[in-house]
């Protein structure tokens, strides 16, 4: 195969991105309330989910710390931004949450990343139920509030600030994977002792990407805040969002770059539509569906599409 | 008795009825996870069952709960192990290595977990559940327990005891303690390896429930209860050293008597306190207390 189909290639992946963008920036004129409340939810999906891809996909370390963040951010905007009162400006509030979230994740990301494979899990999980119960019990004894009331702040807005941190968060990710950055991520997956004797400064490349990937989730926490109006620490800290980036990212596939994306789509859709209607059925398919994907479907959505595809045009791309 | 003295009673011999069952689940757990290498989130999902089937038995059917700790054993155990057997040997068999395998069996039991507990939600409800079973106190030196919280700890002994025996004197016993330290090289000795992590796994949901049947006579339940012994079994196996099932029978009992002691001083704080206990040990000492 030559070059010119590469940069072919390219540039017409490039065009697609181009049009959906345009098409999701100019949503607010032809969609309908609805629709934009819909899309905000899945922009943030796919950011918690393409934001834990940035770690944890290259490195093979499975945060478990994504609700911690997220919350944070949450947290962020329900002090800022109370319902009372005079507030920041929402943009800032939102930029204030990332870089709380970045420093956050620095710390604990310095403190833990020595934790190799599955200790790494454990202590990520425990954090997000230890912020939680801190905080539960902060606002028991300490502040005497149960829950917070955040300013209402118009659909659209929040939409444009949500598709703002996505595009960002695309192009960090796009560079990250195309960088010499991204080549020590991805050698500390491979084999992280081989990666520090070839001059990689394994730590710093660790907690600096830790830190980038929890700057994405504190800031589409502090967005998603002001849609939600009211919060209180079970809300704001719940596991179930540390797991279903790890889900969505695995039912796509981890393999393509976009594969995540279409897995956090699909699956924040049927979130929205299901969970209304049929909520202990929605948990149901939920859990079915998660462990179908472990079983089924190793690689994901896109490699069984890739797969298909293979076996359609008769194994020349074998190796693709 | 002087008043201090009863109080200090109360909390060691508290510390000790928690403990029991902790260590009961813990080393249910440290039996999946330690030697078939499977972080089950679902463990206290089993609890959560064993605790739902005792109460619908007993308020229903009138079943002594003693009698359901009989009879749930050996169908919990077909569960586990079919389980281990379809489930979790394909992803095996599937993963590249055994990193893989640890983090797609933790998802996958995640995923377990979501599946009992809606369909439990749908079965039971989402209300508290409890009944009374011999709820009377018993006096030691001044210190007042229930019963059922005396029977609960001796049957918790009781099934560590008989485990442990099982695990020295048996030739099952001998496989197991085999495939704890290297599954590769058990293997290779003639171990039916497979067998023997499905029957772990197997063993570890028994315990399980049996710890949920013990629990039931003396707390309220709900659907919802199996994560945080979940947590607290993961805490334990940590403290007690991976794959170390003494250690995690010993760790429960230490966790138990912390737990009662924070309960004691500021309730609101027990889960956080274990938290922070779990997360002090991961960053000093990661193979745990007992661990090699």
């Amino acid at each position: 195969m030559d070059m010119s189909f590469f940069k072919s290639r390219r540039l017409w992946v490039l065009w697609l991105a181009l049009i959906i963008l345009v098409g999701l920036a100019t949503l607010p004129l032809y969609g309908s309330l609805y629709m934009t409340i819909l899309m905000t939810a899945i922009l943030m999906y796919i950011i918690l989910t393409v934001s834990w891809v940035i770690f944890s996909g290259p490195t093979g370390y499975l945060s478990l710390a994504s609700a911690a963040f997220f919350g944070i951010g949450i947290y962020t905007s329900a002090i800022l931004l109370p319902n009372t009162g005079s507030a920041f400006p929402v943009l800032v509030v939102v930029i204030i949450a990332g870089a709380l979230s970045f420093v956050v994740a620095v710390l604990v990301g310095a403190l833990t990343l020595r934790l190799r494979g599955i200790y790494f899990a454990i202590f990520t999980f425990g954090l997000v139920e230890l912020v939680k119960q801190v905080l539960i019990f902060f606002e028991i004894n300490v502040t005497g509030t149960r829950g917070r009331f955040i300013m209402l702040v118009d659909t659209h807005v929040i939409y444009f600030i949500m598709l703002g941190i996505f595009v960002v968060l695309l192009l960090t990710a796009y560079f990250i994977r195309n960088s010499k950055f991204g080549l020590a991520l991805r050698s500390i997956g491979e084999n992280e002792e081989a990666a520090a004797h070839s001059g990689v400064n394994v730590t710093m490349v660790k907690v600096i990407t830790f830190g980038i990937s929890a700057v994405f989730m504190g800031a589409a926490g502090a967005t998603i805040a002001m849609r939600w109006t009211y919060i209180d620490p079970y809300i704001a800290f719940n596991s179930l969002f540390s797991f279903l980036p790890v889900l969505m990212a695995i039912f796509g596939g981890l393999g393509q770059f976009y594969g995540p994306v279409i897995g956090a789509a699909i699956f924040a859709y049927l979130e929205e539509t299901l969970l209304t209607k049929f909520p202990y059925y929605y948990m149901l398919i939920f859990g079915c569906v998660l462990v179908g994907t472990m079983l089924f479907m190793p690689f994901g959505f896109t490699g069984l599409i890739q797969k298909g595809w293979r076996r359609l045009i008769g194994g020349q791309h074998a190796d693709a | 008795m002087p008043d201090s003295m009863v109080r200090v009673l109360d909390i060691a011999i508290g510390g000790l009825l928690t403990g029991g069952i902790y260590a009961l689940i813990a080393m249910g757990l440290s039996l999946q996870y330690g030697v078939a290498r499977v972080l089950n989130i679902a463990h206290g999902e089993f609890i959560m069952l064993g605790a739902f089937t005792t109460f619908t038995l007993y308020t229903v059917f009138g079943i002594n709960p003693l009698l359901t700790l009989a009879m749930i054993g050996p169908v919990v155990f077909a569960v586990g192990f079919l389980l281990h057997r379809t489930m979790f040997t394909r992803l095996r068999v599937m993963a590249p290595n055994q990193d893989v395998y640890t983090a797609n069996s933790m998802l996958a039991t995640f995923g377990l977990l979501f599946i009992i507990q809606n369909l439990a939600g749908l079965g039971w409800g989402a209300n508290l559940r409890a009944y009374s079973f011999m709820a009377s106190g018993i006096n030691i030196f001044g210190a007042i327990f229930a019963a059922n919280r005396l029977v609960s700890l001796g049957f918790a002994i009781g099934i560590g005891l008989a485990f442990y025996i099982f695990l020295v004197r048996t030739r099952m016993g001998k496989a197991i303690r085999a495939a704890a330290q290297d599954p590769e090289t058990a293997g290779l000795m003639g171990v039916n390896i497979n067998r023997v992590l499905a029957v772990c796994f197997g063993l570890g949901a028994v315990m399980a429930a049996l710890a949920g049947t013990l629990l039931s006579m003396r707390i309220p339940i709900t659907t919802t209860m199996g994560m945080n012994y979940t947590i607290i079994a993961i805490i334990v196996v940590v403290l007690g050293g991976l794959g170390s099932i003494p250690g995690s029978f010993i760790g429960g009992f230490i966790l138990g008597i912390i737990g009662t002691i924070v309960n004691y001083i500021e309730p609101s704080l027990s889960m956080a306190a274990y938290y922070f206990i779990f997360m002090l040990l991961l960053l000093v000492r990661p193979k745990g207390i007992f661990g090699k």
